[in-house]
């Protein structure tokens, strides 16, 4: 037993985290499909997909297998490579913010001290698999999507950072353990409600969900940058956007809703709840709010979310100063 | 101007307020009864003027009211019926093929409204699904049902004038008895 | 770390080479795209994360999306073949004569005292460059922020159209 040292076993134990995390939010997000037409289908007076199996329960599995035995098409006319590219771009880019996220207090992927820049750069980098994907499509409406997405996303990044900046001044550290335990004794959602709501709409924004969703208007854009895209390829763009979902609302949770804390209860469950309910929100704004026009939603980012993030970040700067924290 | 532009910002407070006033209400729209009616297991309701499935009816006496008089074909906007006449014994004019092609059909009810003998009726029944599309030609046996359908009193040869065996010209009802022309001659 | 500098430095110079030689526009963004990442994989295996992020964050995820926007607007189409001059032997000469001279300074200045230095993966937390870039470099993180102060003013004034339009056709949000 000379090889079974204690560093060995701590990093199998790591890994074996990372890897049931991974799982755990893949099979969260394909869920998800199902999930929210099953809530559509509540808040519009509907039952939503309920014939496969008992109360629809393997509706999932049925999409899962209509899905991955589609015809796999490439267009012609797309730029083969780049077509490949992004989607697995999409899907890998926003998985892989997770590792920053911690679940409980022994769980998590990663305890990076840059913890929410790191979030911050893959969101960027998660804007070229939008781009790519539809130039590389060679398609007028994907590549309309493409345009929308980037100057959408840019626009509204520059605010999510910025939304964010007053929680780590609270906390004095980008790594997410510090911010959470810096909400001990009162949640940030408080002291930071500008931020919480600012980056709220970011997120949304930045996943491309409704209100949101110009770069995919199905009424305008026929789907926009994902238009050419069928099969397995359509999947992980599709999967993606819930993984999106998922990562933005644990993130919230982390950052304004003191994460894993709560009374009585196991910190999982807790973090799972909170998580939960924030899902919830996303779908309801989908089901509640209508699609403004693109112009209205780039000069909302830019003459009211950039200034009232700017404004909480002074006001935070300010009394962090005077107090003496 | 410039006190303005700072006030500006407070429609944000009103708009706020109309977005979670609209989410609220789409959320208490989870507690509504469903409007979905779970068809296979639950019946549909269909109203007894629902145009569906068409049938070829028979008259009180039990034999068939269509007369083929094509109206029904030439009404027809999509030519899914087609019949050829024939003429039995006794002087009666009948179908000798009755063809509907439910493949073609909208169920528009033309043929039911254009029918001068209330022979071919619209009924209140969909469920014609089949797997062949061959099977979707219903001939004559498949159409004609032992009954009057909606119209339970109508006999065509009773009050129509023309003569078939046991009925001759002027016997029917309400009907008087033919002028004779011959008679008439100054 | 040393493998993961090696690495991400070879993918970084493979990638630049890509970029400069490929004839697709948007190809060659990405290949820069590639390469800009690559070089904060760089500043991560050093021991710089905080800057690695922000490489990431402001050069390939804002400028790089900027460039990539322009080209798919201009929806430019890869040049016809035209006989590149790059491959011609004569325009090689200044620019390697010109890197030369960097690269002999740049050996010079390494074998200077700085041999035998390691890389050993010691992290410079956030804290230490937020010290440091307002503590010793006030002044010039000071300038800088007036630069870009000066720059944004202009851009708003390039930017804005000559004759008001009134309230009217402000834009959305009212």
């Amino acid at each position: 037993m000379s090889w079974w040292t204690p560093q060995l076993a701590a990093t199998l134990w790591a890994m074996f985290q990372a890897l049931v995390i991974l799982l755990a939010v893949v099979v969260v997000g394909a869920a998800l499909t199902v999930v929210e037409r099953r809530l559509l289908g509540l808040w519009q007076d509907r039952y939503g997909p309920n014939r496969v199996g008992p109360f629809g329960t393997l509706q999932l599995i049925a999409d899962m297998l209509k899905i991955f035995f589609k015809e796999d098409w490439t267009p012609p006319f797309a730029s083969r490579a780049l077509f490949m590219l992004a989607p697995n771009l999409a899907f890998a880019s926003l998985l892989l913010s997770f590792v920053i996220i911690p679940i409980t207090p022994g769980w998590g992927v990663a305890d990076m001290h840059i913890g929410l820049l790191f979030f911050l750069a893959l969101a960027g980098i998660n804007v070229y698999a939008v781009l790519i994907g539809g130039w590389a499509s060679g398609n007028k409406y994907a590549l309309l999507g493409a345009l929308r997405a980037s100057a959408q996303t840019l626009s509204y990044e520059v605010f999510m950072g910025l939304s964010l900046m007053g929680v780590v001044a609270m906390a004095g550290s980008f790594n997410l353990r510090d911010i959470v335990a810096a909400q001990e004794g009162l949640w940030f959602v408080i002291p930071q409600f500008l931020g919480f709501v600012t980056f709220l709409i970011a997120g949304i924004a930045v996943t491309h969900r409704h209100p949101f969703d110009q770069p995919e208007a199905e009424q305008e854009l026929a789907d926009g940058y994902h238009v050419e895209y069928s099969g397995m390829k359509f999947g992980m763009f599709f999967i993606g956007e819930y993984v999106g979902m998922v990562l933005v609302s644990a993130l919230i949770v982390t950052l304004f809703f003191g994460g894993w804390q709560g009374p009585w209860l196991p910190p999982i469950v807790w973090f799972a709840l909170k998580t939960s309910f924030f899902l919830m929100l996303f779908i309801l704004l989908r089901a509640s709010l209508p699609r403004p026009r693109y112009d209205r939603v780039m000069s909302f980012g830019w003459r009211v979310c950039l200034p009232l993030t700017l404004v909480n970040l002074l006001a935070t700067g300010a009394v962090l100063l005077l107090t003496g924290s | 101007m410039r006190k303005n532009k700072v006030l500006s910002v407070l429609w944000l407070i009103p708009a706020s307020w109309s977005l979670l006033r609209t989410m609220w209400m789409v959320f208490m729209h989870g507690f509504r009864k469903r409007e979905t009616v779970n068809y296979p297991e639950e019946e549909v309701y269909l109203p007894p003027r629902y145009r569906g499935r068409i049938i070829l009816t028979r008259d009180p006496d039990g034999e068939e009211r269509c007369v083929a008089c094509n109206l029904c074909a030439v009404a027809c906007p999509v030519d899914c019926i087609s019949l050829q006449k024939g003429e039995k014994d006794d002087g009666r004019w009948y179908p000798e093929f009755f063809r509907i092609n439910f493949s073609r059909c909208i169920f528009c009810g033309m043929c039911e409204e254009a029918c001068p003998t209330s022979a071919i009726q619209l009924t209140p029944d969909f469920e014609m699904g089949e797997y062949q599309r061959q099977q979707l030609v219903y001939e004559k046996e498949d159409l004609l049902i032992n009954g009057p359908g909606k119209d339970h009193d109508y006999h065509f040869y009773k009050v129509a004038g023309m003569a078939i065996a046991g009925k001759d010209k002027g016997e029917a009802q309400n009907e008087e008895v033919p002028e004779d022309v011959r008679t008439l001659l100054p | 770390m040393e493998l993961g500098f090696y690495l991400s430095g070879l993918v970084a110079v493979l990638a630049t080479v890509g970029l400069i030689s490929g004839s697709s526009p948007v190809h060659a963004v990405v290949y820069l795209i590639v390469s800009l990442i690559a070089v904060a994989l760089v500043f991560f295996a050093l021991g710089a994360p905080f800057a690695g992020a922000l490489e990431i964050i402001v050069y390939a995820g804002a400028i790089m999306v900027l460039f990539v926007f322009v080209v798919m607007m201009l929806n430019l189409r890869p040049e016809a073949k035209r006989d590149p001059l790059w491959q011609r032997p004569g325009y090689w000469l200044g620019p390697s004569l010109l890197a030369l001279v960097l690269l002999v300074a740049l050996v010079a200045l390494i074998g200077d005292g700085q041999a035998g230095m390691t890389i050993d993966g010691e992290l410079i937390t956030a804290r230490d460059i937020g010290l440091t870039l307002f503590g010793p470099w006030l002044i010039v993180v000071e300038l800088a922020a007036i630069l870009l102060l000066a720059a944004l003013v202009t851009a708003s004034h390039v930017g804005r159209r000559n004759k008001p339009r009134g309230n009217r056709n402000r834009g959305g949000t009212r």
